[in-house]
């Protein structure tokens, strides 16, 4: 009878649709595959998707390649800590290592250029929120992740982890500049 | 039994309770089937396949 | 050994409770409704220090009073809760005997014990890991071994929900199927089993790295098998409330399921793919590849979602038919306008159904689709997305079962009905007010899990818009009006359950199993046959059939406004 008793009638498979759930049924599947294609389709068509390339690393042979572009690219150091600000060529392999409690080193990139951005923990879980853009991945120690990106207006930047990671997550926050190509 | 034993004849199939019950309605009435799908169905296409995907990352260089 | 065949009829609902299942079923619901004591306090010292003009509490603590806050909400509340709602759907709805109550006992205690373990390594101090307890970062071994404990018995329970079944069939309580209520409880307790079964693969191994005897655990696939246990584990409750929606329209209109067939068949597709969103967490990870992230945060081409929907039709649906069949066929809302809105049970369980379709609904497939989620992961968006769904959706259908609980199950009268009638609204419109702010605040990309939004002491602080600011304090307002509507209902249940007026009923008396037979069926014709003649246009509930058009249309617009939202942020590939 009721939803809280046995169906009265033995077979209760056999019972005709109602047109009301007849209909609302097959809207509600064409809705469905609409949004599962969405997803296929933005990979074509698209501009926004996270790339799938990643690599297993150690936070050794990560730290170098970071070192090394920082020794190459650096043009000034900010805060108190002295942190790097690299500006590397546009195009080319950027490395941000995220640890406790600090995004390492500052990038300077340049508007309208295209660089490979490679992030990795070296500790625990940490989150790349990039604001106010609102753009945000996951970081994973032991996991190197290239994602390639545009930036598309000049300014600044933050950059803040929004995974949780201990006692002074608040304070993990970092800069992200973007200028204007250089002319000539 | 309330029901009265009818004859032999013809007129049995019009019982109503004669009617076998629909193959869909039986695999859904039937408890442990569904337990045993509702755990495989995950394990392999979430489970097994990402555990699968992760193990396969390559080496960075 | 004697088998305890001792039953009582209730009176005045005619529902059958076997002596065992009964005390059961109510310790169980007791010990939620603890845990739910402890997480709503929690609950206010959480808001109270996310609200940036007040900011109570100190990082350590409120790391630590956010842990606690999840695990005894998203997990003790709910699935002692959960436990009381399956022997009910079982053992009552099938008037059939619990199986191995003894068994029973052992998974509660295992619960219990497995629950203060791990609220006491929380509240030491030193397990401040959240809920989701990622790695490296470690908790104490008690941590984990408390939740293990809890998962071991939650399995027990379910197992012995299944073998309730079997001694049904057997003994033959019930005729032809078991109810479309015992259908989604064994929908439950299949995505329980598991829910159970990943959180053991995941969690054995973590527990056995907290004593040093594991050296490593790699954070991507903790995450990966984590999350079939953590996700799916707030499917259990999809199922569960889903089922309290029909149980409460069955109680309070006497609404039959449109079809069988299509509710049975949306449950059908909850057991098969509603699992597979647990990738919603791991759309940002790196290494997982689109095809995996695209199957499975769909649901297989959105199976599950599609599955919902039905529910979100069917439910109304069948309330509307019993209204006009009661004569309330007037217009298109006449059914709905003469609904008992003082009764909490039906303004609980209706709130419960529009605050899950509309804000947890709508929200969680927008983010869960592959590259929306970018522009979500990890702010707060998060959970205001699943405190519309576990909140607004399971806990105020389990608020609006227990209304209906305590006379017939607790035996009590109910206190303060007065207080009950306004209970469901402060809560319910409380926690969509949170649910929404939070929402809002995650689109301006304030993070979720997050001591300060203002950074200080960071060297280089992000300093986020005035509007952010507001969210989260009008985000504080909202979720205060929640925590005195959890007050009122604490006030009510614990008055009504410990001081209230006793009900005198008919006392337990043995019942052989002879007896306790279903009656030979009725004769009817074996195929139902459709509905009379009520609704407009063909349509038996037009009124439900043009509230789900106005909610498709709020899910398209929300879904393509993301997009283009996205189309906006910096190309990424």
């Amino acid at each position: 009878m009721s939803a809280i008793q046995s169906p009265t009638e033995r077979i209760w498979w056999k019972q005709p649709l109602d047109r009301v759930e007849g209909t609302w049924i097959v809207i509600a599947f064409v809705w469905c595959l609409v949004m599962f294609f969405m997803m296929p389709y933005w990979h074509i068509y698209g501009k926004q998707n996270l790339s799938n390339e990643a690599y297993r690393s150690t936070p050794e042979a990560f730290l170098a390649k970071a070192q090394a572009m920082v020794d190459k690219y650096t043009v000034r150091t900010v805060t108190e800590q002295n942190i790097p600000v690299v500006h590397p060529v546009p195009g080319s392999d950027v490395y941000l290592v995220a640890r406790l409690w600090q995004f390492w080193p500052v990038l300077e990139l340049e508007e309208g250029q295209t660089y490979r951005l490679h992030i990795m923990s070296t500790d625990w879980l940490h989150g790349f929120s990039l604001q106010p853009e609102n753009i945000n991945i996951q970081i994973h120690p032991g996991y190197e992740h290239v994602v390639t990106l545009t930036p598309t207006r000049e300014g600044t930047y933050s950059l803040i982890c929004n995974e949780y990671c201990g006692i002074n997550h608040h304070t993990m926050a970092s800069k992200l500049y973007v200028v204007k190509p250089k002319k000539g | 039994m309330s029901q009265v034993p009818t004859p032999n004849g013809p007129a049995d199939d019009a019982d109503p309770d004669d009617e076998p019950i629909p193959m869909m309605q039986s695999l859904i009435d039937n408890p442990f089937l569904l337990l045993f799908l509702g755990v495989a169905m995950p394990t392999v296409l979430y489970i097994v396949w990402g555990v699968m995907e992760i193990v396969g990352i390559p080496l960075a260089k | 050994m004697a088998v305890n065949r001792n039953f009582r009829t209730c009176p005045s609902t005619g529902l059958v409770y076997h002596e065992p299942a009964e005390k059961l079923i109510r310790w169980n619901a007791v010990a939620g409704v603890v845990s739910l004591l402890v997480g709503g306090i929690l609950a206010l010292l959480v808001t109270l220090t996310r609200w940036p003009a007040v900011k109570l509490l100190p990082p350590d603590w409120f790391y630590l009073v956010l842990t606690a806050h999840g695990l005894d909400m998203l997990v003790f509340w709910i699935i002692f809760f959960e436990i009381a709602v399956l022997y009910f759907a079982a053992s009552t709805l099938l008037k059939c005997r619990l199986a191995t109550p003894k068994v029973a006992w052992v998974a509660f205690w295992l619960m219990i014990v497995g629950a203060l373990m791990n609220n006491v390594a929380v509240f030491k101090g030193d397990s401040s890991v959240m809920f989701t307890s990622y790695v490296p970062m470690g908790a104490h071994p008690l941590f984990y071994l408390g939740l293990i404990l809890f998962a071991v018995g939650a399995l027990v329970a379910c197992f012995v929900f299944f073998g309730t079944l079997v001694v049904g069939k057997a003994e033959k309580t019930y005729n032809g199927s078991i109810p479309l209520v015992t259908f989604g409880a064994v929908t439950a307790a299949i995505i329980a089993v598991f829910t159970i079964a990943a959180g053991a693969i995941i969690l054995i191994p973590t527990f056995l790295w907290s004593v040093g005897l594991v050296s490593h655990i790699d954070s991507l696939m903790y995450r990966t098998v984590w999350w079939a246990f953590g996700h799916s584990s707030q499917q259990i409750n999809v199922a569960a409330h889903v089922s309290v929606w029909y149980a409460i329209a069955a109680i309070v209109f006497g609404a039959k399921p449109m079809s069988e067939k299509v509710s049975r068949g949306a449950f059908v597709l909850y057991i098969l793919f509603l699992q597979l969103a647990s990738a919603h967490h791991l759309l940002a990870d790196p290494g997982l590849t689109s095809n995996w992230k695209i199957f499975n945060t769909s649901y297989a081409m959105y199976l599950a979602v599609l599955a919902s929907m039905v529910h979100g039709l069917t439910v109304p649906g069948a309330i509307e038919v019993a209204q006009r069949e009661k004569g309330f066929n007037k217009g298109l809302f006449e059914w709905l306008r003469k609904a008992p809105w003082g009764n909490p049970s039906f303004s609980g369980m209706f709130m419960s159904l529009v605050g899950f379709g509309f804000l947890g609904g709508i929200s969680g497939v927008m983010m869960g689709t592959e590259q929306l989620n970018l522009i979500i992961h990890n702010t707060i968006y998060v959970p205001g997305h699943f405190h519309a769904t576990v909140v607004v959706g399971t806990t105020l259908a389990f608020m609006a079962l227990t209304y209906f609980l305590i006379p017939t199950l607790f035996r009590r009268e109910l206190m303060f009905p007065g207080m009950a009638k306004w209970q469901t609204y402060v809560y319910g419109l409380g926690m969509m007010g949170f649910s929404v702010f939070m929402m809002g605040a995650g689109t301006l990309g304030v993070p979720r899990r997050h001591w300060d939004m203002a950074f200080s002491g960071a060297a280089l602080p992000h300093e986020f818009p005035g509007t952010a600011y507001l969210m989260m304090g009008l985000m504080a307002v909202s979720g205060i009006l929640a925590v005195v509507g959890g007050a009122m209902y604490l006030l009510i249940t614990v008055g009504s359950v410990f001081l209230g007026k006793k009900i005198q009923t008919p006392d337990f008396k043995r019942v052989p199993v002879r007896e306790g037979m279903a009656p030979p069926p009725v004769p009817v014709a074996a195929v139902p046959a459709g509905h009379g003649k009520i609704g407009m246009g063909g349509f038996v509930a037009p009124g439900t059939f043009v509230l789900a058009m106005v909610f498709l249309t709020s899910f398209i617009l929300y879904y393509f406004v993301n997009w283009k939202y996205l189309s906006t942020v910096w190309p990424l590939k």
